[in-house]
This record gives structure tokens, C-alpha cells and sequence, in this order.
């Protein structure tokens, strides 16, 4: 059961950094494989914030995630622009470029090792249940990132900016000529998808640890997720990060000899038999 | 002797003196070119970072110049994990830099690629942080100036065994120097009367060990050893292993030095405390060779603080020194080693040699405690075991 | 029927004359030779741009040329890196039936793989190849005992090739050894290119849905230059394990399949000259630059590439051709 509970942790924090590059990718048709440099972007703000500046941790996660959304907003203003209309493959090396600057970078100002990140008391230790030992800090990831999935679902689907922003996924065109500022919602939308990597990163300082590294280490995931999720679905890069989280942590605790072959395995059969992904559809161009 | 020979005598010792010294000129006249092929970049920049660090250190202290000649250190980058490029700077380093000496190789690959060229070129290879064992057996031109696996490994195998310590669950990184540790922890473990009552291998990449540690619970041993590679795994494993309240569960950590390396050691938190563990440096080794070593490195390397790699990348320029002087600042590859063979020198760490069979480090191993010294946490040695040859070889 | 065989010939004629060597090509393949004279010292670094290149080449064959995205090329690669190791670990070191045993082996394994790679959408053929070659990592990190692990595969003899050169450490024999086997095997897929086979390619790139219409086979023929281009992969892999004497399993890592579409798309795909030309200037920045700064050489490298590609859309050769173009000559390169 707390293997369960592992898994169910830690694939709501890959859904918490993956669902903006889903998002990205679903709506603007723009391969950003820089996503995760956006979440070590929030990361390294919150351990700054915390170590050097001495803020409070449930208050350096907000601000690690604006901050992030104020790095996506210039950038997607100043360079991602120009790449709109580009092929898929310029984007790749758009976005790859962009990460290695930000790695090099980032060991440039914080140096190459890990940065240390202490959690406030209220957040160590476990829970005890009979069989279920539950982490503090994994049962906050999970009511956090479940309060975000539910906030997501809501705008997408309640708020008159989720229905302009689903009326620009499945037809740009159309909901130009019905009078949707496309171009703006694509901000909007790009600064959501990053604050919410910049806030995963941040999160996942404790789990995943944090280095210059991040980007490279982690795209494999995310990539794996909107893949088999689908790209442009909320549900479905919940569903599949839920899969993958529980898949990995059970793999090795039941299978160590097999461990991450697994995901790959379970991601090359699905991919096979539903090539769009679960809930993945495609938009009209 | 007459007037005449003791003239001739005179003049001829006068004439040997100015060759001598001409000579010598003409060495000092060519500088020493130490080429050093670390990674600076990539997953484990760290490394190269602190052992560049030591090297420049002991090049400072000693004022740059080894008998004569000045030293030039040529840093190339290896990315890591890429023996292909390791081996290309290396044969660009003998090829076209020219390069005495091959230092550095951070990793166990890198050091295997490289060891065919310092074969063929006859240049000397000093290895400073590649831990598997066999790694010297791959030329007769490597020097190792830092540590194996199973060097590490024995002495907190017996001292486990001897403190009560019956049940023991291994947890090693699935790659060379992790399953050296895990086969010489076995070894010497079980020998001593102890029991294994379970093995892991991790993946090197494995960032959250929590299914590992869920395992290693529900196996109740009284201690897990550890080996991985130190940096984020070490952190992270440390982390669990406080979330889980795997302590509480009466379970210690034993480990090899790499979980409280200098380096990382502060990010790993009070979670580190009182893990016992076994390595041939710590910063807070008290001997008046260390006491210069750390403060002239804090001055020069302000927020870094000096692991055993740093000492590694010193040691390793100052072996270098003592056997020029040995040779007269000849640098020459068969010279060179068999003026290397037996060196022994006093080392921030404590005494050290290089055994003339091996050529590896005989050094002494430390059993050391992670407690807090005003302030700050550091590796308390407690016990060792003097004169240590690696049991890999054995 | 006159109608049907005039155009056949007009098809036909039209090919050959892009298939005839233009005297900018053969002035290219004078470079590296002129390269060995002018940077003797840089033997090793030109034999892994060579070797490189032809990996590239393998994957413009089915990206540039086929439409299929792929991020684990290096499993071809690893597989005919690993596949040369082990003949040359085991007593079998002779270099030239190595290669062609590394290259029927991973030529099997494009085979088996392609069923998973004939639908789906970039995406998830992305993912699909992907995936497949992490798990050809895992499964060679497990088999530690075959294949050594991240430490590398111990004890390989290289026999002197064609009996008479040995491999030495300056490079100059992994450095002829690797170029002419890049210019045979250029020379082949150019040649398959400027066939029929390679037109049909280019229509399934550019609308597969329309082929069918026109009774070309589609997965057939995705599934032979799936093959051929694993092959050509399979080739290099073995290339390097002989010219370095080493392999590891860096070989099969995400990293290197990553690097290599960077490296594709930097050129240019879908002109066979786009992977080398794209070779060249990345792996040369990466020296430069790295030689000039050990750590933070990543830094002016993904400047480089940013600059390029808000500059030149299509990689480097898609900069040449519009440069051309404005310059109003029409180069008519292999496109």
C-alpha cells in the first residue's frame, strides 16, 4: 500500500511539471523540450528564496512559480514568437539551444552540485496508518498538485478564458475570425504552462533534487507523459502520470532487476495500440 | 697527489659541475606540461571542479616550478561519461599539446579508454578519482594517487562485524566501483561472521529511492550499506531514509565516504548524523598537513569546501614533484614510473605510498562519524586501519 | 500509352540529371582530404566527424528523407557498437567483416522495429523509437557480464586493417579508414535518393496519405529505408568501437540520439549534405569552444545554435539554399 502511495506521489509531481508542456504542445503545436529548464528555473528561485533569503517555504513556492511565469512571458515574447509558424524540428533545436544556455547558466551562478533544501518541520517525517506509512511531504504533494489538476480542469472548462482557450486549440483560425486574441491567449497560456513547471521544479527539489543537470535528466519523463497522455489534455497527462509514477515505484520495489525498463515497455505498448495517446486528440489546422 | 692531479682533479670536478648544472639549465628550460582530462561539465562537473582545485593548490603552494621546471597544467573536458572523447583529448593532449604527464579521469571509463595511449606513448597516467580496482592493471604506466572500492569497503565491513552488527542490507549503484563495493563488503562482512540478508542495485540514474528504501525496510537488517556515486543520490537516499523513519526502525547507515563527501556534505542535512562511514580523508583530520591544506583551500576556493578528490588532484601534482626530484626533472615515461614505484609522502589525508607492485595507493582508511564541529558537520574519525592495500588486487 | 512512356522518360531523365555530380559536391569531398594535411594533429577528432557524419547520414535517410522522427537512432548505433566490441573482444578482430556483421545485425533490428515505427504522428513515433532504444540501455546495463556497463567492454584487439595498417594512436589509419567507408556509403544512399525508390520516399515524407492512390507500396517501403538507415547507423557504431578500441554504454544513451538529431536539424535534413555539413559545424563549435572554456563551453554553444536558427530556418542548408536563391542562381542540390 505505501508502495501505492509512492507511486501515486510521485507521478502527481511529473503531472504538476509535465501538464504545461502538454498544454504548450496541444495548443500552440510548438515542441518546447526547454519545459524542463523552466522547472529548474522555479527551483533554483525557491531554494534562493529560502536558503539566501530566508522566506518561508509555502511562500517561496508561489513566488518560485510567478517568477518562472515572468521568465516564460519575456522569452515567449522575445523568441519563442518567431518560431511559431517554424517546422518541428527548428523548434527542437530552438528549445535545445535554450537549454544549454540555461545549463550552463545555471552552474555558472549556483555551481555544479546539488542544492541543499531543508523542509520545514511541519512537512518531515510520515504518517502512520496500519500498512500505509504516508510521508508528510508526499501527502502534501499529492493534495496540492490534486487542488491544481481540479483548479485546471475548472478554468479549461468553466471559465470563459478556458473556452477561448479550447475554441484556439481545436481551431486557430475560426476563433480568430470569431474575434479571440489567439495571440494573447497563447501568453496566457504559455506563463500558466511555465508557472506550473516553475512550481513543480520547486516542489520537487525534495524528490527529484536539484542541479544544472535538470533539464537533461528529466525531459525523457515529460515527453513520456504528453506522449501517452496525449498532448493538449489535462485528464490525460493526470492519467498518465498516475500510470508512470505507480509503474516506476512498483516496478523496483517488486521487480528491482527490471525497474526502468518498465516504463518504457508499458510507453512503446500503449504508443502501439493508441498512437495519439489516451485522451489525446489532434487540433485542426 | 701531486699538484698536477689535484688540478686536473679541481678542474675536472669544476667541469662536471657546470655540466651538471647545464644540464639541469636545460631542463629548466623546458617546461613540465601536465595534461588533465577531467569532467568539467555535465552530470558530474563537481568532480572535476574539486580536483582541479587541488592540483591548482599544490601547484600554488610550490610555487609553480618542480625542479626547475615550470609547470603547465592543460585542463581538457571530458563531459563524464563519453570514453570516446576522454580518449580523443587524451591522444590530443600527447599529440599535439605534447604533454609530459596524463592526469585526472574522474571516472572509471575514462580511465579505462585512456590507458591504451599511455601505453603507446609511454607517458605516465595518474589516475585521481576512477575507483575501480583492475584499473591499473590496464597499462603499466598508471599511477592511482586516490582510493578503490574495495580499499574503502573492507574496513567498515570489519568494523561493523565487530560492533554488533550481525544483519546487513546492501544498496549499491549498478555500475563498476558499486559492485566492487558490494562484493568486498560481502566478502569481508561474511567472513567476519556476518550475514547479507539482502542486495540491491540501484540504477545510476535513480533520483528517488523510495521503492529501495520501502524494501529495506520491510527487511529489518540492523545497518544498509551504501555505495553511490556522491552528489543528488546521496542526498536523496539520506532524505528517504529520514522521511521513512528508517533510524527510528532501529536500522543505521554504514557507508563509504562518498554519502558524506565535504562537497555535499551541508546539503545533506541533519538526516546525516551519526552515519558511520569509512574513507581515507576527512576535512577535519587533525595533522599539520591538513591544517595548511584546508585553510589555504578555503582562501583560494571561497564556499567550496575540500573533499577527498581535492586531496586526490593534490596529491597527485605532489607525486609528481617528489619523483622529479628523484629523477632530476626528467620526465621520461620508464624513468618517471620506476621513480614513482615506493614513493611515500606525508598527504593532507596522512601518510601514503604507491605500492611498487601495483602501483596503486597504500594509504590509511579512516572509520569516521558524522557529527556537528562548531557548527558544521564533518566526518569525526574515530579508528583506522593504517598502511591499507587494496584487497581488490588481493 | 506514347503519353505514359514520354513522361517515364522525362521522370527518368530528370533523375539522372540530379543524380550527375555537381563540381560543388566534388569540391567538397576534397575538404577532408585537404583537412588531413592541414590539421595533422586533429586526426582523432576528424575520424569521429567522419564517423558522425555517417551516423547522421543514416538518420537524414529516414528523417529528412522518409519523414520518421526519431530519438533513439542510437540504438542502431550501440547495437553495431557493441556487436563489433564483442567479435573484437572474442578473438574475431578483423575490421572490415566486423563492420559488416555489426551492420546486418542492427540491420535485423530495424527490421523487427519498424512495425512500431509506420504510424502515429511525430510524437509518438518520437516516443516509439525512444523507447525502444531505452530499453536496449537498460537490458545492456543489466547484462553487465557481456557487455561491462557503464565501464565499457575490456579487451578488444583490433587486427591491422586489410592486414597492413595498424591503428594507431596518431589516427591515420581509423582516419581512411572511416572516410572512405562515409564516401562508399554516401555515394550508395545517394545514388538510392535519385532513384525511384527515393521519389517514392520523398511523396510518403510529403503526403502519405495520397501514395497509396498512386500504388506505392507505403510500408514497404518505409520498412526497407527503416532497415537500410539502421544498417548505415549499425555501421558507424562498429566504426567507432574499432577506431577507439573501446565501447561503453554511452553508446546506446538518450544523450547521443539526442545530440544527433540536434546535429541533423542544425544542417539541414533531407539533402545527405546537410548531415555532414551539420556535423562539421557542431562537433568543431563543441572543440572550439570547449578547448577555450572547459566549463561553460555549453553556454556559447546553444548561443550558436540560437543564432542559427533565427537566422537560417532549415539548418545550415536551408540557409545555403536561400542564399542561393537570392543570389538567383538555382543550385538544384539534392532536394
Amino acid at each position: 500500500m505505501t508502495v501505492l502511495f509512492d507511486g501515486i506521489a510521485s507521478g502527481m509531481l511529473l503531472f504538476l511539471i509535465s501538464v504545461g508542456l502538454s498544454v504548450t504542445l496541444g495548443l500552440m503545436n510548438f515542441v518546447n523540450l526547454a519545459h524542463g529548464a523552466f522547472a529548474m528555473v522555479g527551483g533554483y528561485v525557491c531554494v534562493t528564496l529560502l536558503n539566501r533569503l530566508g522566506v518561508p517555504f509555502l511562500l517561496s513556492l508561489p513566488l518560485a512559480a510567478l517568477s518562472t511565469a515572468a521568465v516564460g512571458v519575456l522569452l515567449e515574447r522575445v523568441l519563442y514568437r518567431r518560431l511559431y509558424g517554424a517546422t518541428h524540428l527548428d523548434q527542437v533545436l530552438f528549445s535545445i539551444s535554450l537549454v544549454f544556455m540555461s545549463m550552463a547558466a545555471a552552474t555558472y551562478f549556483f555551481g555544479a552540485q546539488q542544492q541543499p533544501l531543508q523542509l520545514p518541520e511541519f512537512l518531515r517525517g510520515q504518517f502512520k496508518l496500519p500498512g500505509l506509512d504516508m510521508g508528510v511531504y508526499r501527502l502534501f504533494l499529492i493534495v496540492v498538485s490534486s487542488l491544481l489538476a481540479w483548479g485546471l480542469q475548472a478554468l479549461v472548462s468553466g471559465t470563459r478564458f478556458g473556452a477561448q482557450l479550447r475554441a484556439s486549440v481545436d481551431n486557430p483560425r475560426a476563433a480568430r475570425g470569431v474575434g479571440i486574441n489567439v495571440e494573447r491567449i497563447f501568453t496566457l497560456t504559455f506563463a500558466l504552462g511555465t508557472a506550473l513547471a516553475g512550481l513543480g521544479g520547486a516542489m520537487g527539489v525534495e524528490m527529484l533534487g536539484l542541479d544544472p543537470g535538470f533539464p537533461v535528466k528529466y525531459v525523457v519523463y515529460f515527453l513520456i507523459v504528453v506522449a501517452v497522455g496525449g498532448s493538449g489534455s489535462i485528464t490525460g497527462s493526470l492519467v498518465a502520470s498516475l500510470i508512470l509514477g505507480v509503474v516506476d515505484v512498483a516496478g523496483k520495489y517488486y521487480l528491482p532487476e527490471v525497474g526502468a525498463f518498465l516504463i518504457y515497455a508499458v510507453m512503446v505498448v500503449t504508443l502501439v495500440f493508441r498512437p495519439q495517446g489516451l485522451f489525446g486528440r489532434t487540433a485542426a489546422r | 697527489m701531486t699538484p698536477i692531479t689535484k688540478r686536473n682533479f679541481l678542474s675536472t670536478l669544476t667541469a662536471a659541475t657546470l655540466l651538471a648544472l647545464g644540464t639541469r639549465a636545460a631542463h629548466a628550460a623546458e617546461p613540465l606540461k601536465v595534461g588533465m582530462v577531467l569532467p568539467m561539465s555535465g552530470p558530474f562537473a563537481s568532480y572535476g571542479k574539486q580536483i582541479e582545485a587541488g592540483a591548482r593548490l599544490y601547484l600554488a603552494q610550490s610555487g609553480g616550478v618542480f625542479s626547475g621546471r615550470k609547470v603547465e597544467l592543460i585542463i581538457k573536458d571530458d563531459t563524464g561519461v563519453a570514453p570516446e572523447i576522454s580518449k580523443r583529448v587524451a591522444q590530443e593532449l600527447v599529440v599535439k599539446d605534447k604533454v609530459d604527464i596524463l592526469a585526472g579521469f574522474g571516472l572509471t571509463p575514462s580511465a579505462f579508454a585512456v590507458a591504451p595511449i599511455a601505453t603507446e606513448a609511454k607517458k605516465p597516467m595518474i589516475v585521481m578519482n576512477a575507483a575501480t580496482s583492475a584499473i591499473t592493471t590496464k597499462s603499466d604506466y598508471i599511477l592511482r594517487v586516490s582510493h578503490t572500492l574495495p580499499q574503502v569497503t573492507a574496513p567498515i565491513a570489519s568494523w561493523a562485524a565487530k560492533n554488533n552488527i550481525k544483519k546487513v542490507f546492501t544498496l549499491v549503484a549498478d555500475f563498476g566501483p558499486g559492485l566492487d563495493a558490494a562484493a568486498q563488503f560481502k566478502k569481508t562482512f561474511t567472513a567476519a561472521g556476518g550475514e547479507v540478508v539482502g542486495e540491491v542495485r540501484t540504477p545510476v540514474k535513480s533520483p528517488d529511492f523510495a521503492p529501495f528504501l520501502q524494501k529495506i525496510k520491510d527487511a529489518a537488517p540492523e545497518a544498509v550499506f551504501l555505495f553511490v556515486p556522491p552528489g543528488e543520490q546521496t542526498i536523496a537516499f539520506i532524505k528517504g531514509f529520514v522521511e521513512r523513519d528508517l533510524a527510528k526502525a532501529g536500522i543505521r547507515i554504514i557507508a563509504t565516504g562518498d554519502l558524506s563527501d565535504e562537497d555535499i556534505l551541508d546539503s545533506l542535512g541533519d538526516g546525516a548524523l551519526g552515519v558511520v562511514n569509512s574513507m581515507q580523508y576527512a576535512e577535519s583530520h587533525n595533522s599539520p598537513e591538513n591544517k595548511t591544506f584546508t585553510a589555504a583551500f578555503a582562501k583560494a576556493n571561497p564556499g567550496m569546501r575540500p573533499g577527498y578528490m581535492a586531496v586526490a588532484g593534490f596529491d597527485g601534482l605532489q607525486l609528481i614533484a617528489k619523483t622529479l626530484e628523484k629523477t632530476g626533472g626528467d620526465a621520461e615515461g620508464d624513468k618517471f614510473m620506476a621513480a614513482a614505484k615506493g614513493m611515500a609522502w606525508t598527504s593532507p589525508r596522512g601518510p601514503i605510498s604507491i605500492d611498487p607492485q601495483t602501483r596503486d595507493i597504500i594509504q590509511t582508511i579512516y572509520i569516521r562519524k558524522v557529527e556537528k564541529v562548531a557548527g558544521k558537520l564533518q566526518n569525526v574519525e574515530f579508528d583506522q586501519v593504517a598502511n591499507f592495500k587494496d584487497p581488490g588486487k588481493q | 500509352m506514347q503519353t505514359a512512356s514520354l513522361i517515364n522518360n522525362i521522370a527518368v531523365a530528370r533523375l539522372c540529371a540530379a543524380d550527375r555530380w555537381q563540381p560543388a559536391e566534388l569540391a567538397f569531398w576534397l575538404l577532408p582530404i585537404a583537412a588531413y594535411f592541414v590539421f595533422p594533429d586533429n586526426l582523432v577528432l576528424l575520424t569521429q566527424m567522419a564517423i558522425t557524419a555517417l551516423f547522421c547520414l543514416s538518420l537524414d535517410l529516414i528523417l529528412g528523407y522518409a519523414g520518421i522522427v526519431s530519438l533513439g537512432h542510437a540504438a542502431f548505433f550501440g547495437l553495431g557498437a557493441y556487436t563489433a566490441g564483442l567479435l573484437a573482444a572474442n578473438g574475431w578482430g578483423e575490421p572490415i567483416s566486423g563492420l559488416l556483421v555489426a551492420a546486418s545485425v542492427s540491420a535485423v533490428l530495424g527490421l523487427l522495429t519498424s512495425l512500431l515505427v509506420l504510424r502515429g504522428a511525430d510524437l509518438t513515433r518520437l516516443m516509439v523509437t525512444l523507447g525502444v532504444a531505452m530499453m536496449l540501455f537498460e537490458l545492456a546495463n543489466k547484462m553487465t557480464w557481456l557487455t561491462g556497463g557503464v565501464d565499457g567492454l575490456q579487451g578488444m584487439e583490433v587486427r591491422p586493417l586489410l592486414g597492413q595498417f595498424r591503428f594507431d594512436m596518431v589516427g591515420k589509419t581509423a582516419f581512411w579508414y572511416a572516410l572512405v567507408v562515409l564516401f562508399l556509403l554516401f555515394w550508395v544512399a545517394r545514388k538510392m535518393v535519385h532513384s525511384p525508390f527515393g521519389l517514392a520516399l520523398k511523396g510518403i515524407r510529403l503526403n502519405v496519405a495520397r501514395m497509396p492512390a498512386l500504388g506505392a507500396p507505403v510500408n514497404m517501403r518505409l520498412t526497407a529505408v527503416y532497415t537500410i538507415g539502421a544498417a548505415y547507423a549499425g555501421v558507424a557504431g562498429a566504426l567507432m568501437a574499432q577506431t577507439t578500441q573501446f565501447v561503453a554504454l554511452d553508446v546506446l544513451s538518450f544523450n547521443r540520439s539526442a545530440e544527433l538529431l540536434l546535429i541533423l536539424v542544425l544542417g539541414g535534413s533531407g539533402s545527405l549534405y546537410g548531415a555532414i555539413i551539420g556535423t562539421i559545424v557542431f562537433m568543431s563549435a563543441h572543440h572550439v569552444l570547449s578547448d577555450m572554456n572547459p566549463e561553460y563551453w555549453q553556454f556559447w554553444l546553444g548561443a550558436l545554435l540560437l543564432a542559427i536558427v533565427l537566422i537560417a530556418r532549415d539548418g545550415v542548408m536551408g540557409g545555403l539554399r536561400r542564399a542561393a536563391a537570392g543570389l538567383g542562381k538555382n543550385k538544384g542540390m539534392a532536394r
